[in-house]
């Protein structure tokens, strides 16, 4: 059992095997198979721990994970399945050459100019943060003749790195102050959708908290993290407590569904007693979605909108954070708002971080399957919590050709318009 | 075992590859169930049609191949493990007939349609498909057919069996036959249906099953009960059920179930208390307030310590919370989870209490029961380390006690659960010789060359009981 001390083969025997998760995995739902689900990913690494099976035979499996983690919540037993499958990604990256299509889609490398430019020019953490590889998300989609069409018409208007143009400052509250927060704008966000950040921040702002943006907090390390590279995801999430710290915020602030979980999943990254750990759990213990503290303040809505709303929740906002009701509350709250459910809502859309550009056909499964169920309440508009699952949504809504029936925005886009900003 | 030839000719009736299973991740992926032991399949394959189960039977027959049906491996029996290699027929994406007849008061399923669908789907004609074993919003009719599932309806509305009409069957050379009918009478030849369920699909293939639906009740109402004496919790149970209320559930908790839930989320039950009663009434809500009232007093009469009746739904989902909380508060002490479904006549509960608390203590394992007090069907659960060998011999004795205990106070080694891999070195003890020869001759006449889920039921030669895989 020379690699069980490699993988997370102690937690894996926390598992009874009893099946509840089957339903809830989107994989073993697009695939009917035991081996794309979390039951069967988690005897594979099971089997890879105790060497009964070869790494590659498990690979494919746990590389088609989407780390949605749905699993974990409907897990009656409390199995830690993202440690599990952290474990398994992190032996892969270490032992096996990178997959065939990243390697394709390095040596294709950005096929369009402007993308290459953005990567290239933008931020220097880029390339060292997996964001070349959200680039190419919207980018290399291209390398599929069937998505050409779809990519162009979804990708955003990209602002150049605003690093310069954005104020580094304190937005003081409006009426009375409450808290203290300091807001974590996320690389990715802040480059394709800095204004859902404005607005996020103008928000909290008339909620009544102090706003302050610091310039030194760096990129999560999400991205990072998914592909198994530890190291790298270490350095940031030290860089982010280490500037954090120097400040005394009540909470730390995103509106990042993927972002906010890694952030509240900084202390698994280190050692149990070690201090590093104990200056994470601190650091988590005030990272707080930005519709946490939206539901429990009073927003001043200025204007009705009358239409038909539907919500994908993020998987990492609602599996990972535990944030499940509070954007039901913040949407239900806004005048006007016609708010639907619909089936299998709190099933993953197939965005997963860049897992739609590595693994595009198995994502359009996933997504095709949830297009279906969202169509069926007929909305004006999806809203979302996540700048992947933003993607993704548009994605489907443009395969669908809803285009110009169905609005993707962000909650905090759709709370903005509601107050007036904008 | 499966040589190629044999795998050409699968794909030729499979004529889809992505239906038809071999490499090593996929092999290894169905080689458990949510009991214990691992059997590797030689192949897995995933129809979705008769004809496709047809061929796939022949060529078993032709090459003398087991076939193990599976549906979504949720068993706590070990009943689709491929105990000799050979073909394993997964269920999961036959899906595509879920018809309701709400004049006939029937359903028509294709075996792999998940047994929470049939209901939710009945609910909107206004009816209900009653049996509701806890994992039925995984598991498919299939294996419920198969297994004879039940669960806490079980008191008031019967099991699987109670509710099928009529089977399509695929035999062990192939063939294709129905059983009964889609009427609630009919008594013409004998009641094949019957045999087939519960059976295990050692006898036959289950393809269709036309099942009886009820109305809905409108309206439910629970209750929690406390009581500082189990023999009186027993009591109460009897009392209830002879003072004309037949509860939809009665559940039962004991001490040490509720100690675990209370450290684990607590919610302020008394941990002193030696019983726990959760019921549910169902029915007319003018009813279920008149009965609530009732089975408080009788409750009371008899001596339980304290009666909470839910006013809300939301009071109602708070009062189950500590049952739901059972499982995973038992496994945070230790990961391996063995549970039974040994089931006695009402009557000898508290007696069954006692031989568990022997057991417990002669063995010094971790044992808390929980479970279906209604119909005498407790979940003695035990708690361990599959990975301490000791601790599991230990743990193999003492469930070996529980069936002799459960078929000593006239009850059955299963209430719902199966008997499949685990249970069968037993079988002898509660039916005898001659019962279980009985019902070897029914499979030996239905499958001559043992073909059909082999090593489940029967005792295989030498066979003892084990939870571990080594």
């Amino acid at each position: 059992m020379s690699r069980s001390h490699l993988l997370a083969y102690e937690e894996t025997f926390a598992c009874v095997q009893c099946g509840y998760c089957l339903p809830k995995c989107p994989t073993y739902e697009t695939t009917g198979v035991e081996t794309q689900s979390p039951r069967g990913r988690i005897n594979l690494v099971k089997l890879l721990a105790e060497e009964k099976i070869s790494i590659e035979s498990a690979a494919s499996s746990i590389e088609l994970c989407l780390g949605c983690r749905a699993c974990e919540t409907a897990c009656p037993t409390n199995v830690q399945y993202g440690t599990i499958l952290q474990s398994a990604k992190e032996l892969i990256a270490k032992e096996m050459p990178a997959s065939k299509m990243e390697s394709l889609l390095l040596e294709k490398g950005i096929p369009n100019k402007k993308w290459q430019k953005v990567a290239g020019r933008g931020l220097e953490i880029a390339q060292k943060t997996g964001m070349v590889s959200l680039a190419r998300k919207a980018g290399i989609m291209r390398v599929f003749p069937d998505s050409i069409q779809a990519m162009e018409s979804i990708a955003p208007v990209i602002k150049m790195p605003k690093k310069k143009e954005r104020e580094y400052r304190v937005l003081p509250p409006i009426g009375k102050k409450t808290y203290t927060v300091g807001f974590f704008v996320g690389c990715i966000m802040d480059m394709m959708f800095s204004k859902i950040n404005d607005d996020s921040m103008k928000l909290l702002q008339l909620a009544g908290f102090k706003v302050t943006l610091i310039e030194e907090q760096t990129c999560c390390g999400a991205l990072l993290h998914h592909s198994g590279k530890k190291r790298e995801t270490i350095a940031l999430a030290q860089k982010n407590i280490a500037v954090f710290e120097k400040y005394d915020f009540d909470f730390i602030v995103n509106s990042i569904g993927g972002c906010g979980a890694m952030l509240v999943e900084y202390p698994e990254l280190f050692d149990e007693h070690s201090e590093w750990r104990s200056r994470a759990e601190k650091f988590a213990s005030r990272c707080k979605d930005i519709s946490v503290l939206l539901a429990e303040s009073s927003l001043p809505f200025t204007k009705e909108i009358r239409k038909v709303v539907a919500y994908q929740p993020s998987c990492h906002l609602q599996h990972v954070q535990k944030v499940i009701n509070e954007p039901h509350q913040l949407i239900k709250k806004i005048p006007g708002i016609d708010y639907r459910l619909f089936e299998n809502q709190d099933m993953c859309c197939g965005s997963a971080g860049i897992y739609n550009v590595i693994h595009y056909n198995e994502a359009m499964e996933v997504l095709d399957q949830k297009m279906n169920h969202i169509e069926k309440v007929v909305p004006d508009i999806i809203v979302t919590s996540n700048p992947g699952c933003h993607l993704q949504m548009k994605l489907g809504v443009r395969r669908e050709g809803k285009t110009e029936k169905i609005k993707v925005v962000h909650i905090v886009e759709l709370l903005a318009e509601a107050c007036g900003i904008s | 075992m499966i040589h190629a030839e044999i795998e050409k000719a699968i794909r030729q009736v499979i004529n889809n590859k992505r239906r038809v299973l071999t490499n090593e991740a996929d092999l290894a992926s169905y080689s458990y169930d949510a009991s214990f032991g691992v059997f590797l399949p030689d192949i897995v394959v995933q129809p979705t049609s008769t004809n496709e189960v047809v061929g796939i039977v022949k060529l078993a027959n032709k090459y003398k191949i087991p076939i193990y049906p599976r549906g979504r491996g949720t068993s706590l029996s070990g009943g689709p493990l491929p105990v000799h290699g050979g073909i394993v027929l997964d269920f999961s994406k036959w899906t595509d007939i879920l018809i309701i007849e709400p004049d006939d008061l029937v359903a028509i399923v294709s075996p792999g349609v998940i047994t929470a669908d049939i209901n939710k789907k009945a609910n909107q004609f206004g009816l209900m498909y009653p049996p509701d074993p806890s994992s039925s919003h995984v598991s498919t009719i299939g294996g419920n057919l198969a297994e004879n599932a039940g669960g806490p309806h079980g008191l008031k509305y019967g099991v699987t069996k109670d509710y099928v009409l009529g089977l399509e069957v695929v035999t062990a050379d192939g063939e294709v036959i129905q059983t009964g009918g889609r009427t609630v009478k009919n008594v013409t030849g004998y009641d094949l249906t019957k045999l087939i369920v519960g059976s295990e699909g050692t006898l036959g293939i289950i393809t269709k099953a036309i099942l009886q639906l009820i109305p809905k009740p409108q309206s439910t109402g629970t209750l929690l009960v406390l009581f500082d004496d189990l023999i009186i919790a027993g009591r109460a149970i009897s009392s209830i059920l002879t003072g004309g209320i037949l509860p939809s559930k009665l559940e039962i908790m004991d001490q040490a179930s509720v100690v675990a839930v209370e450290q684990f989320d607590p919610s302020g039950l008394p941990t002193e208390i030696e019983a726990l009663l959760l019921i549910e009434l169902d029915g007319h809500p003018a009813a279920i307030e008149a009965e609530a009232k009732r089975v408080k007093e009788i409750c009371l009469e008899i001596g339980a310590i304290e009666v909470k009746i839910a006013k809300t739904k939301e009071e109602e989902a708070e009062l189950w919370k500590a049952r739901k909380l059972v499982s995973p508060a038992i496994v945070r002490k230790k990961p391996t989870k063995i549970s039974e479904d040994a089931t006695v006549p009402r009557s000898r509960i508290p007696d069954m209490f006692q031989r568990l608390k022997e057991i417990r203590d002669r063995y010094n394992i971790d044992l808390v029961v929980f479970g279906h007090a209604g119909d005498g069907n407790l979940h003695p659960n035990i708690i361990a380390d599959k990975r301490d060998i000791e601790e599991m011999k230990r743990v193999e004795k003492a469930v070996e006690e529980i069936f002799k205990a459960a078929v000593e106070l006239g009850g059955t080694l299963s209430g719902e659960h199966g008997i499949g891999t685990m249970k069968a070195p037993f079988m002898e003890m509660e039916l005898g010789p001659t019962g279980l020869s009985m019902m070897k001759r029914i499979k030996e006449a239905w499958d001559p060359y043992n073909l059909l889920n082999p090593g489940k039921v029967f005792p295989e030669p030498g066979q003892r009981f084990v939870l571990t895989n080594e």
